[in-house]
């Protein structure tokens, strides 16, 4: 059976097409302004048995394509179990909130905290800051871990932090100890939610900011906890939503 | 059968504000309330009638943040911008105003409310200890009896505390059986139609009218309940909605969950449940109602075992499947106590604790984390 999950996020579309929980194919593209058009063109040449949604976009997936949705907590519950069955807790940084999920011993959720309204700490943060930098998000992360000194960024909101690294640019900071003072201050942010919801064993760290290899490193560093991160972490989510739609459909 | 009771409750609505005219007119008392602590015992005891006021609507917070600061609960700068923009017509009506220093925020907003109309503060002790806190609360309410003597040039006297007592606990006795309607299962109404019953009513100058409509509502819905006629089905999740109160205007959390696809039964808050005591009839007035009205078991009273108690009871009662946890933004007593809640909750049931305001900006938000914590059940 094949089965497909599409992950609607706020700044990009992924999706993952399964063969029997076997993944055959993904795809990404941003979402730009227009979620629907940019998922057609994504899935208009995919042959499926079965498709379902998830991300901020899911209900109007569902509303154009009659598919079902699962909203991107237990749809990411449900991938990180995949990649790693032993999977207690996951760590999702997305482009606009970040989460934490405890799974129980069956792996369903038990507990979740999500960031607030505001995007603090999340991948469009870092994108918006690594701009203010003149680096470009790709490298934000290898940049910031040739810092040779710490420096501390104490604002979290996107909009304080902006204008209080344009100062510290301003007083000849150096940009890469900039940069790692703003990972840092991610890190300390998404660590304050972890321990409100999880206090030991592995993480499954997930979402597009987990391709940043100096976001990891800081994180194990910061939490003394295994960090696990699947090969495309950004794709937790559509494969969790492709998993459960073979689920239902087995049903 | 419902629809012909809703429309009753919008005619006496509707007629409402005509009738507290006529009751002004005939030379008798308003006094506003804003919360559940002061006694509306004693202004029906002066023959005037007690009326919660409005602060459940976002519209006036804007007026209200050019005095208050932005960074405080919606609820208390609502009441405020109600206050300050009059718009608020049962403000309007009100010869004073009865407050109490519940929270930080309340008590010096009322300071600033004082120069629109007379503001009478109750001092709330914070602390349910009888031996410490009961005599100095007495105090508050015997102070309030001359206050009030003094706006109707009216003696108060004992066997008039008395029958206010009986008339309120009545109230109290159908507003409770109307909220246990719902711990049928399915249950005959909606939350958000039981949201709407109780703000409705709770604004009704004349008491027996709403205690015979929350009567009839009642006596309809356990027909309802009889023929097994319900919205819901057998296996529609339950939700126990507890925190801070809510009305008409801040009932966006019970919109949200009963459009994905749940039913809140139970409201554990001042808007709800807290509001179904009794009064003990037999004894001094005075201390019955000093001693009852302080167990009120409100996140300012510190500690608040009373709470925990209560929402044991409720989970058991209305057979509740989750508890969503409401707190309005800056509101530090019942954001900070969501600690102990969670921790009682948690073990046995899907448990969420949300923080948001009045505003709409962010249902897309609020939805995702509803829809994940129906998902859990």
């Amino acid at each position: 059976m094949i089965t497909a999950g599409i992950d609607i996020g706020s700044r990009s579309i992924e999706i993952a097409v399964l063969e029997d929980g076997i993944i055959r194919e993904t795809r990404k593209t941003d979402t730009g302004f227009d979620p629907i058009g940019q998922a057609k063109k994504l899935i208009h040449d995919l042959k499926y048995d079965a498709i379902l949604a998830t991300g901020y976009g899911r209900t109007l997936f569902e509303i154009e394509h009659d598919a079902p949705t699962i909203t991107e907590i237990k749809a990411h519950a449900r991938g990180a179990v995949y990649f790693f069955p032993e999977a207690r807790t996951v760590l999702d940084i997305g482009g606009q909130d970040s989460k934490v999920i405890s799974l129980n011993a069956s792996g369903n959720v038990a507990r979740f905290e999500m960031n607030d309204r505001c995007a603090a700490g999340t991948g469009k943060f870092l994108e918006i800051m690594a701009t203010a930098l003149g680096l470009s998000i790709e490298t934000f992360g290898a940049e910031a871990m040739k810092a040779r000194k710490d420096l501390t960024i104490n604002s979290m909101c996107t909009v304080f932090a902006e204008s209080e690294v344009t100062s510290l640019v301003a007083r000849g900071e150096n940009p890469n100890e900039i940069a790692r003072g703003l990972h840092i201050a991610v890190v300390k942010r998404a660590m304050s939610m972890l321990k409100r919801v999880s206090q030991d064993g592995p993480v499954v760290f997930t979402g597009g900011v987990a391709n940043n290899p100096f976001m990891t490193r800081l994180l194990a560093e910061e939490s003394k906890r295994e960090i696990w991160t699947p090969d495309h972490p950004e794709m937790n989510g559509a494969v969790g939503a492709a998993l459960i739609a073979m689920e239902r459909k087995r049903k | 059968m419902k629809q012909a009771l809703f429309k009753k409750l919008q005619q006496i609505t509707d007629q409402n504000l005509m009738d507290i005219e006529a009751h002004k007119k005939k030379g008798n008392h308003v006094v506003g309330f804003y919360c559940l602590y002061a006694p509306t015992e004693l202004a029906v005891a002066v023959d005037a009638i007690p009326l919660p006021l409005c602060g459940t609507r976002q519209a006036p917070i804007e007026a209200a943040e050019e005095v208050l600061p932005r960074n405080l609960c919606p609820l208390i700068k609502s009441s405020y911008g109600f206050a300050a923009t009059d718009t608020c017509p049962f403000f309007r009506f009100s010869d004073m105003i009865v407050a109490d220093t519940t929270c930080d925020g309340k008590k010096k907003m009322f300071e600033i409310m004082a120069a629109i109309k007379p503001v009478h503060v109750l001092q709330l002790p914070q602390n349910q200890d009888v031996a410490v806190s009961l005599s100095p609360w007495k105090d508050e309410i015997e102070k309030l009896i001359s206050v009030l003597e003094k706006l109707t040039d009216k003696q108060i006297m004992t066997d008039k505390i008395s029958r206010s007592i009986a008339l309120l606990n009545k109230e109290r006795r159908a507003k409770k059986r109307l909220m246990d309607v719902t711990r049928a299962k399915p249950s005959p109404l909606t939350g958000m139609e039981l949201v709407e019953i109780l703000f409705k009513t709770g604004f009704f100058a004349d008491k027996e009218k709403g205690i015979d409509l929350m009567n009839e509502i009642a006596d309809v819905c356990q027909t309802l309940i009889e023929k097994k006629e319900s919205p819901y089905t057998e296996n529609t999740s339950r939700i126990l909605l507890t925190g801070v109160p809510i009305g008409l205007g801040s009932d966006k959390v019970v919109k949200i969950i009963e459009q994905c696809g749940a039913n809140v039964v139970a409201f554990e808050s001042c808007s709800g449940y807290k509001q179904t005591f009794q009064v003990d009839e037999t004894g001094d007035p005075v201390q019955a109602l000093a001693g009852q009205y302080l167990s009120i078991p409100c996140s300012v009273m510190s500690p608040n075992p009373g709470r925990m108690e209560m929402l044991k009871e409720m989970i058991r009662d209305f057979s509740i499947d989750g508890v969503v946890d409401l707190t309005w933004q800056a509101c530090h007593t019942y954001n900070i106590e969501s600690f102990h809640v969670a921790k009682l909750v948690q073990d046995s049931l899907p448990f969420l604790h949300l923080e948001t305001d009045y505003s709409e900006s962010d249902t897309e938000q609020l939805r995702v984390r509803i829809e994940a914590f129906l998902e859990m059940i």
